[in-house]
């Protein structure tokens, strides 16, 4: 097996919306630098699942561990743990009254206490690597969906995430708006960035994850490498769901 | 129609009238200028006490809810009664020698924090918790997010209902007057016991008038405009 401790392990991990389970009994493990992948149906948990290991959401059962640490024991200090994590939302929930380099500097400036020299320079770094240098000084609500989904990659990773979560981030973009996102992250793998992605492209799951997870009513049913999960699932749900998928034309 | 624009609209005695109402509305606008700074600041902190999570917040918040039921259900011209015939009744050496326009600051300052805590709340609710989410989950802590995040945006969105506040403070510091400040309000009314001329009480509606439309059509400027940005914001 993995040489590398795991960066990420969640064992026997029950999350409940007063009487219905979200999350049940779900075991999962991400090695440092991999990339896994969460596939499932609206509603089938992944999201949560994302959100209950930077402890947006407490979990109702199970424990979680974070590059060693337990974080589900109630004694993390939360912020500290979420320096850690980056998040990064379906609706990129960009802070609409700054600018787009005040959003990536926000958290190094107040965070992690960086100088206001220090910040803007990293943030500047990050802006011209995502390609949007030229927009610095715009308000996000003039920027298109990609670029605001860009814009709030690199302020999860101005944090220096050693762990990104990204939660279904080109659901809500246009079709011709995908590819630039995704191309981003695409660029993340290659450095060797730890990630877990919820995520309905399935294409792109094929391309950059070690480990395919699918979910399904909060149960992740099976797991394992892109070609075994999408070509040759062993569950019935799986297949199911593929096959729905593919007559989506989401292949 | 002749004895009613003599009574109330004389020339003459407009002349008259000008300087003392003039002075005393110099006493509303002095009055007021304190009053709103008290009421931007203090609402601001009982609106975010009032938001407070957790169980350990609770008596705060508790405070918070009874501070604000109490003087939005009580009438200014009461609580203005109390505190400038009451408070300086009550002879405690520290809080009851000041003058009644001090007094008259500090009920217009309690009853209106009340009104404007409301409507920062509003403000603050009407901010999406997924900025806060995001906020946090960049590692920033609640009073960090709350200051860079939600503040800002629910003072933006709150700017006109404040403005509209704040007119009705201005116009409400003329019930200090009627009870023992001798503002604008005042100072008509006196002249209107002794000559038996009311055109005091125009002069001074007129100055009233003078100090709020520019406040009412700045605040419609902002209405519009935060309008126009929305809608540009949806195409």
């Amino acid at each position: 097996m993995s040489v590398t401790p795991d960066f990420v392990s969640l064992r026997g991990v029950t999350k409940r919306f007063g009487e219905l389970e979200v999350l049940r009994n779900v075991d999962l493990d991400v090695a440092e630098h991999n990339v896994v992948c969460l596939i499932g149906a609206s509603g089938s948990g992944k999201s949560t699942l994302l959100r209950c290991i930077n402890l947006l959401e407490k979990v109702d059962e199970g424990t979680i561990v974070v590059d060693g640490q337990e974080v589900t024991n109630g004694t993390v200090d939360v912020n500290a743990l979420r320096r850690k994590i980056g998040i990064v939302f379906q609706a990129y929930n960009l802070f609409p009254h700054m600018t787009v380099i005040q959003n990536v500097m926000l958290a190094p400036r107040k965070v992690r206490a960086l100088s206001r020299e220090a910040a803007r320079s990293t943030a500047m770094e990050l802006l011209q690597r995502i390609g949007l240098a030229d927009k610095a000084q715009e308000f996000p609500d003039r920027l298109s969906g990609g670029q605001q989904q860009r814009v709030a990659i690199a302020r999860a990773l101005a944090m220096n995430p050693k762990l990104l979560l990204l939660d279904e981030i080109t659901s809500a973009l246009d079709p011709q708006l995908v590819a630039e996102v995704l191309n981003l992250v695409r660029s993340l793998t290659d450095v060797g960035m730890t990630m877990i992605i919820a995520t309905h492209e399935m294409s792109f799951a094929r391309e950059v994850a070690d480990r395919i997870c699918f979910l399904d009513a909060g149960v992740i049913w099976e797991q394992g490498p892109p070609a075994e999960i999408l070509t040759a699932p062993r569950e019935a749900r799986t297949r199911e769901f593929l096959a729905r998928v593919l007559e989506g034309g989401r292949m | 129609m002749h004895q009613i624009l003599h009574l109330f609209a004389d020339p003459f005695a407009f002349r008259q009238v000008l300087p003392d109402v003039w002075s005393g509305f110099l006493i509303n606008v002095h009055m007021m200028l304190i009053a709103e700074a008290l009421v931007l600041a203090l609402a601001l902190l009982i609106a975010v006490v009032r938001g407070l999570p957790g169980p350990a917040a609770k008596p705060l918040r508790a405070l918070a809810i009874t501070y604000t039921d109490f003087f939005r259900g009580t009438p200014l011209i009461i609580v203005a009664y109390a505190f400038i015939i009451g408070i300086p009744g009550l002879r405690y050496a520290g809080i009851s020698g000041y003058s009644n326009e001090v007094y008259g600051i500090a009920a217009l300052t309690v009853v209106y924090t009340a009104y404007v805590t409301e409507v920062y709340r509003a403000g603050i609710e009407s901010v999406h918790g997924s900025q806060r989410m995001a906020a946090r989950s960049l590692g920033l802590n609640y009073g960090q997010a709350l200051r860079y995040v939600v503040l800002p945006q629910a003072i933006r969105r709150v700017i006109p209902p404040l403005l509209n506040d704040f007119i009705g403070l201005q116009k409400d510091t003329a019930i200090i007057g009627a009870i023992g400040v001798i503002e604008a309000g005042a100072q008509a009314n006196n002249f209107a016991s002794e000559y038996f001329n009311f055109t005091g009480f125009l002069v001074a509606a007129v100055l009233f008038i003078y100090l709020t439309i520019p406040l009412a059509r700045f605040t419609d400027h902002l209405i519009r405009e935060r309008e126009l940005r929305e809608r540009a914001a949806m195409v």
